[in-house]
């Protein structure tokens, strides 16, 4: 079977957008000073990724959001499945985590660097605690309305607590579950700039800071360019590898 | 032996559900348990489930009482109520998690045929039409072998010729080990299809007014003449559930 071609008319928008500046700069009319062209961008990664620092720049940013995202997403796991299951553990700790959620995190920024210091250990707590806010919310919602007509048949065939929640509480919240891992993720990488913000001696954050401090708004740029291609591609990562797991869904399914 | 004593149920409301209903159901038998909606005869199964308990009397299988679920008694709902994200053998396997694995797949696989489904075995249920799911759902409460199989309603949302089609398929299955069987419904002719005994339930509390065992040899036929005086006598006994006194008439078609 032939696979049909599927155009990526996605691109047609962003691509769209940078030949225009592009041109816009070339034909004068806007100088291009503060907000460089593309082709300006793009001579800034390359000169980046010769040197050898934006590869640096990303594996630190990578890490950082990798680990946080990590601990946040087991953290916001099993605390959302036991606060979804147990009414009694719910009521003990939801009404804390719902008070503690809506604290902006950047405000824990100055207390994590006193109690984990400047290093990595702060900004990978930080980025945690940004990815197990939606997973948390998100997966008890979810667990709480699963079905009760598939609970019964768990409870027919007599399964313990363990049993009830990875066999069927979990798979039946799972496509929430996914929508919160790629919301999580998304805040992952919007809380590691503030992270590097708080002092970092690299990663992509740092570039962004040190763009402005030695007035190179091309650096910036890059730096953002690099946040948004990271950002696509690890959703992309995770929706894919999510969408193995889903392939039982039966939803709406919009037409071409 | 199933044997129901003196049972009566009272919901959280405190609306009188079930009043001392007692009965014995013998090994191997097929029972039937007709009534109106609001009966209480999908409460009286729920109660021999052991998926509630009673507020007065006792259930007991064999001699112990039912206060849980229990592995020689199984269910099988109105509704298929198989698991979405599993494909029809896994959701056949779900409730046989404990035997070793190739006993599992022996019994999937034989339990699949003698419903007719084998070459089903890796598809999902959102692939199965209503019949064949309730199939699926009837392969999985039988094998795990139960002494007792309950059935609450299990054809009510499928269309006649489906219908007709899945009462002689069940006869078969149980003619295979002869579990007892309890189907409650509120379809005369399939109990008098299906039944070595028939109990009519009444609701305003549910209480069995009538039990009768029709003298109708198997296989039975649906266009016989004792067939039709059976469920002539069946809607008679319905009816008086449903009869109102004077005065009190729900329609007062002089009126309109």
């Amino acid at each position: 079977m032939i696979k049909p071609v599927r155009w990526p008319v996605g691109l047609i928008l962003p691509l769209g957008l940078a030949l225009g500046w592009e041109a816009a700069v070339a034909l004068h009319w806007g100088n291009g000073r503060l907000l460089p062209p593309p082709s300006r961008v793009l001579a800034t990664l390359a000169e980046l990724y010769r040197t050898g620092d934006l590869i640096g720049h990303i594996q630190a940013t990578l890490q950082r959001v990798a680990l946080g995202f990590l601990l946040g997403v087991a953290a916001g796991t099993v605390l959302g499945a036991v606060s979804g299951y147990w009414a009694l553990a719910r009521r003990l700790i939801d009404p804390t985590l719902q008070a503690l959620r809506n604290i902006p995190s950047i405000a824990w920024v100055p207390m994590f660097i006193l109690w984990f210091g400047i290093f990595e250990a702060s900004k990978v707590i930080l980025i945690a605690v940004g990815v197990f806010f939606p997973i948390y919310l998100a997966l008890t919602a979810a667990i709480l309305s699963v079905d009760r007509k598939l609970v019964e048949v768990g409870r027919i065939f007599r399964f313990s607590h363990g049993e009830m929640i990875v066999r069927v509480l979990l798979p039946a919240a799972l496509p929430s579950y996914v929508t919160a891992l790629r919301a999580g993720l998304g805040l992952g990488w919007m809380f590691v700039v503030a992270a590097e913000f708080m002092g970092a001696e690299q990663g992509l954050g740092f570039l962004l800071v040190d763009g402005q401090q030695t007035g190179r708004p091309a650096v910036i740029l890059a730096s953002i360019t690099a946040f948004a291609v990271l950002g696509k591609l690890t959703d992309w990562l995770l929706a894919s590898v999510a969408a193995r797991f889903l392939c039982w869904e039966d939803g709406f399914k919009p037409v071409e | 032996m199933l044997d129901i004593k003196d049972v009566s149920k009272r919901y959280p409301n405190g609306v009188p559900a079930l009043d001392g209903v007692g009965l014995t159901v013998a090994p191997g038998e097929f029972l039937v348990i007709v009534g109106g909606s609001g009966c209480g005869k999908s409460t009286l199964l729920r109660l021999i489930a052991g998926l509630d308990r009673a507020t007065a009397g006792t259930v007991a299988l064999d001699g112990t009482p039912v206060t849980a679920p229990r592995p020689e008694i199984g269910k099988v709902f109105q509704e298929p109520r198989l698991m979405p994200w599993l494909t029809i053998d896994q959701n056949v396997a779900f409730g046989i998690r404990h035997l070793p694995a190739a006993e599992r797949r022996t019994r999937v696989s034989e339990a699949l045929a003698r419903v007719g489904l084998a070459s089903h075995a890796g598809h999902w249920p959102r692939e199965l039409s209503g019949g064949q799911a309730q199939r699926v759902a009837l392969a999985r409460a039988l094998v795990g072998r139960p002494e007792v199989l309950l059935l609450d309603e299990p054809f009510s949302a499928l269309d006649a010729l489906t219908r007709t089609d899945l009462e002689e398929h069940l006869l078969d299955l149980w003619a295979f080990d002869r579990p007892t069987m309890v189907l409650v419904t509120h379809d005369i002719e399939e109990a008098l299809f299906l039944a070595d005994r028939i109990v009519v339930m009444h609701p305003g509390p549910g209480r069995i007014v009538t039990k009768l065992v029709p003298p109708l040899p198997r296989p039975r036929d649906r266009a016989g003449a004792d067939f039709h005086t059976w469920k002539y006598r069946l809607l008679v006994e319905l009816d008086q559930a449903t009869r109102r006194l004077p005065g009190d008439e729900a329609f007062p078609a002089a009126a309109i």
